[in-house]
């Protein structure tokens, strides 16, 4: 253990703790700015400065391990005087437009003014002296260099977290700034629009495009009928934006505030999502069949999930030779728009052309698939507008509702019901659970071997999980199967995609089915959900999510009686020919930069 | 204080045969040469003077097989040419005192970080490695010097820096700890020398710590290689032992009508004619790395601080908020106090900018802008004002 005085008060730690976690243990708090707990310690804002007695400079609290005897002084006049002028040269490069910006009161810049900036400004405006780049190529966000404080976390995150780097430091000095290759606009370069840099932006540079106003309008036009539909990960973490503690379940009200906000029609993601279950389980089924029994060659494992558009647009950058390998579902969002403007329509008798198709996702590269040209089975935009969790709350808040004392209501008929395998969409793992509770099934005519449904292995925060299971027991149309042992994985962030890919590459990949999510957490941490985000939140929303799970009384996609009924009355079977022209897509492959 | 006047040396560029040193410093025990260069008082010669000796004895007390001696030729800060006059002539040297450093620490593998602006030298001192590398395999060592070229950045002159670049990054500096001698270049155990510094080692070995030591002050031991520009009749690289007065400097290399020298580039501190007979040259009173730069009085101050803060908004690498910021800020705010856009006492506020910027900056680099700035301002106020 380490010893070290902190405003006079000792504390010992293990080796290896930062000052600052040092202090924190002691409920002294030291701001801060470029750090972030997913991340590693950069130390360049410089905000966490103390003084440390017998050196000759203050140091960075975040960067600086405890040493034995360490005498540290948080607040000392140096100190207040290096954080103010620190916070004041920041805001003389950032572009204050506070009252206009979308993270007007949710900007850790603007917090640390108020404590430390207020009153007259010291330095001189540098924002004049440079010209400013305002990208909005991408659908799913913008980047506002004006507002960019260079504290690099979202370059971490791309480099970090995703394993992309799309966006890097460019240039030296006054004219360093947070780049693309060769300063293309985000949507020419390899940016997957997964906006966990969003998620990690401290101020308004980096921000999810909005589509608020749009949806206002769509609702306010009486010639439309408006359906919304809510991803299963919203649910879990709406609630942080409205007052709630992570974790927080609140669905029912959510449904309520919808409807509240004037929606004709509110339907759930959660009933695509058991429809891709079976749409990718007889697809994954049909598969093996075609490699143990027709000697098929072609047919590719392992098989790849392609619900995240954001690691689609990643395997489509950076290893397009394996395109063929993903499951050629479209993602539940991508199946409710192709459905909601044709069987909805048909049920509802109502001309799709005046269906406004709005979904809450709590990812932004949802905003990016719902623009792409693939997605238009219905003869129209499957998807009109596609809003972040975040947003929503902004929508609630603009509508004056009171949504802690909302009643809780149900979703609508047609294509409102769920079960419990389709809400695990949410987290890592979950898709592959939902999978294989009814794979497994079909194949033998019994549960999942696990207690009570719950696939654990499948389950958690590892970056890279895997399972085996041994199939046993056929019914006679899969007796192929008998004595197979189905090996599955699980990934979740793109750096750990990306070790799969790269095992794949190298022809050494044993597994047959492979769930990937673009994400950190899957889409419970996904760019579109509140901010901040940690593990310790994301965890919260995990829990919450197989809560819900265990709450449901179905709880296996083949069971949920809309999907029976919409194969019935108009898809005939999983892979029919109705199926694969509406809930079927295909794959380009892009550039690597 | 003490003083020892202004004496010319010719130690760095004295011809030796590199076979007779390298054999003696074959015999020595890797603890006898770091005392031997402990004993020597030897301090870094890249500006920021670390005891050499220690840096090698702590680099050499980590017990790890991987090691490197990274020889820092980025010589970028404005107004010193010694290390390339280094390069050109005596490369033989610097290699040895590589070697020599590499026996120090345990090092097998050594890295010349040449500045960009260098490269045309290349062909020459790659010959010498060769005739270099067979010469150290006869004695018996077992150590192999590669290059690596800048692309000309002043901030990769700072170590941590320099080993990004090495590594094929960006050239920011690092957070430190870690310090170099446990987690440097490629994350291994690292001593990182200025070319002088390893010329200097090399001669303390051949003529012995005690002869070294004979030389210079009490601070600053030995002598240094001075570049010397600006208003003189007599620029160029001279050696001279430490301790002299900028007095007696500007006495020998003055135009007579010398109001200003700025010792230590860019980054080093102004020196006015009125503190010329109390300022000494050395880590006692203005330390260097070698840059001299003389202002007669046709000099407009205000253009020289001008120049030095461009040169900084411009070097920064942008990475910390106090010099990416504070550079543009110090820059700016003298251009608006020299415009009369804003009062003159302005510069006091920059002045407490330049104080933050020293302490709270992440490298070297940040935290030396203000020395500039600081005694430029004081001693020449009314230039920067009017």
């Amino acid at each position: 253990m380490i010893n070290l005085n902190i405003n006079n008060q000792r504390i010992s730690v293990q080796p290896g703790t930062t000052v600052l976690e040092a202090a924190r243990k002691l409920n002294i708090n030291i701001p801060t700015l470029c750090n972030h707990p997913d991340l590693c310690v950069a130390g360049n804002c410089r905000v966490c400065v103390v003084e440390q007695t017998g050196a000759r400079t203050l140091i960075a609290a975040c960067a600086m391990p405890a040493a034995e005897g360490m005498d540290i002084h948080t607040n000392t006049l140096k100190v207040r005087n290096a954080r103010k002028h620190i916070v004041e040269l920041l805001l003389s490069e950032h572009r204050s437009d506070c009252t206009k910006c979308y993270k007007n009161q949710k900007c850790e810049l603007q917090a640390l003014a108020n404590e430390f900036a207020f009153g007259d400004t010291i330095f001189l405006d540098l924002v004049e002296d440079h010209a400013y780049t305002i990208d909005r190529s991408s659908p799913s966000f913008t980047k506002d260099d004006s507002k960019c404080i260079h504290c690099q976390r979202c370059v971490r995150t791309c480099h970090e977290l995703q394993h992309i780097s799309a966006i890097a430091v460019a240039n030296k000095g006054l004219h360093q700034k947070i780049s693309s290759f060769h300063d293309r606009p985000m949507s020419h370069v390899v940016c997957t629009n997964c906006g966990q840099c969003v998620n990690r932006c401290p101020t308004g540079a980096l921000v999810e495009k909005t589509y608020i106003d749009h949806v206002w309008d769509a609702i306010y036009d009486k010639d439309k009928h408006v359906v919304v539909q809510t991803a299963p990960a919203v649910r879990v973490a709406l609630g942080e934006d409205l007052g709630y503690d992570p974790g927080e379940r609140v669905t029912g009200k959510m449904v309520t505030a919808l409807k509240q906000l004037g929606f004709d029609s509110i339907l759930d993601t959660d009933f695509t999502a058991d429809l891709t279950i079976m749409e990718e389980g007889t697809e994954l089924l049909t598969r093996l069949k075609k490699a143990l029994v027709d000697k098929d060659k072609n047919a590719a494992f392992p098989m790849f999930t392609s619900c995240s558009p954001g690691w689609i647009k990643f395997i489509e950058h950076k290893y397009p030779e394996f395109l063929h390998n993903l499951s050629t579902c479209k993602s539940p969002q991508q199946m409710f728009g192709a459905l909601a403007k044709t069987f909805y329509a048909q049920k509802m008798k109502i001309d799709p052309s005046k269906i406004v198709s709005v979904s809450i996702m709590p990812c932004t590269a949802k905003k990016y698939e719902a623009d792409r040209p693939e997605m238009r089975a219905s003869g129209y935009k499957d998807i009109d507008y596609v809003l972040t969790t975040r947003e929503l709350a902004v929508m609630i808040k603009q509508a004056g509702i009171d949504f802690r004392n909302l009643e809780s209501s149900h979703y609508d008929s047609i294509m409102g019901d769920s079960t419990g395998a389709a809400v695990i969409f949410g987290a890592t793992g979950g898709v592959m659970e939902a999978a294989l509770r009814t794979a497994y099934e079909i194949v033998t005519g019994r549960e999942v071997p696990f207690t009570n449904l719950n696939i654990t292995p499948v389950r958690g925060m590892e970056g890279v999980k895997e399972a085996t299971v041994k199939i046993e027991g056929c019914t006679d149309d899969w007796k192929f199967l008998e004595g197979a042992e189905l090996k599955v994985a699980i990934a979740h962030g793109l750096v750990n995609a990306n070790k799969i890919m790269k095992q794949v590459r190298e022809g050494k990949s044993p597994y047959h089915f492979v769930e990937i999510m673009a994400c950190p957490g899957g889409c419970i941490g996904g760019g579109g959900q509140p901010i901040p985000t940690s593990m310790d939140i994301r965890k919260k929303r995990m829990k919450a999510i197989y809560a819900e799970d265990e709450h449901m009384a179905l709880r296996k996609s083949h069971e949920n009686p809309d999907v029976i009924a919409i194969y019935k009355e108009f898809l005939g079977k999983p892979n029919s020919h109705v199926s694969h022209e509406l809930l079927h897509t295909h794959y380009v492959e892009r550039e690597n930069y | 204080m003490e003083k020892r006047g202004l004496n010319k040396v010719d130690l760095i560029f004295e011809k030796v045969d590199p076979k007779e040193v390298l054999t003696k410093a074959f015999t020595m025990k890797s603890d006898e040469i770091i005392q031997q260069i402990l004993d020597s008082g030897l301090k870094g010669r890249g500006g920021a003077g670390f005891p050499t000796g220690l840096k090698w004895k702590y680099t050499a007390a980590v017990k790890e097989p991987e090691k490197y001696v990274v020889c820092n030729a980025d010589e970028g800060e404005p107004g010193t040419f010694k290390d390339r006059e280094m390069l050109d002539k005596v490369a033989y040297k610097v290699y040895g005192g590589m070697v020599i450093a590499g026996k120090a620490i345990g090092a097998k593998k050594g890295i010349v970080y040449l500045r960009g602006e260098y490269r045309y030298l290349i062909p020459q001192l790659l010959m010498e490695l060769e005739s270099f590398h067979k010469l150290i395999k006869a004695i018996g060592f077992d150590f192999k010097i590669n290059y690596c070229l800048g692309s000309g950045a002043y901030i990769c002159g700072e170590e941590s820096a320099l080993f990004e670049s090495v590594e094929g990054g960006r050239g920011e500096p690092r957070n430190k700890p870690p310090y170099p001698t446990t987690s440097g270049v490629f994350n291994k155990p690292t001593s990182i020398n200025n070319v002088e510094t390893l010329v200097t080692a090399m001669m303390i070995i051949k003529h012995g710590p005690e002869s070294y030591s004979q030389l210079g002050t009490k601070d600053s031991r030995g002598s240094k290689v001075f570049s010397i520009s600006g208003d003189t009749p007599t620029p160029g690289i001279f050696e001279l032992e430490l301790g002299m007065s900028v007095h007696e400097f500007v006495n020998e290399f003055g135009d007579g009508d010398t109001k200003a020298v700025q010792v230590g580039g860019a980054s080093g501190f102004c020196v006015p004619r009125k503190k010329f007979q109390s300022t000494v040259i050395g880590f006692e009173g203005v330390p260097t790395g070698g840059s001299m730069k003389l202002f007669n009085s046709s000099r407009s101050m205000y253009n020289v601080l001008h120049n030095y803060l461009d040169f900084f908004a411009e070097e920064s690498c942008g990475q910390c908020t106090p010099c990416r910021v504070g550079c543009q800020q110090l820059l700016k705010g003298v251009e608006k106090v020299k415009k009369g856009e804003v009062k003159s006492t302005y510069l006091n506020e920059l002045l407490k900018l330049a104080d933050t910027m020293k302490v709270a900056s992440k490298c070297g680099l940040g935290q030396s802008v203000g020395n500039a700035f600081r005694t430029i301002v004081e001693n020449f106020r009314e230039e920067i004002i009017y």
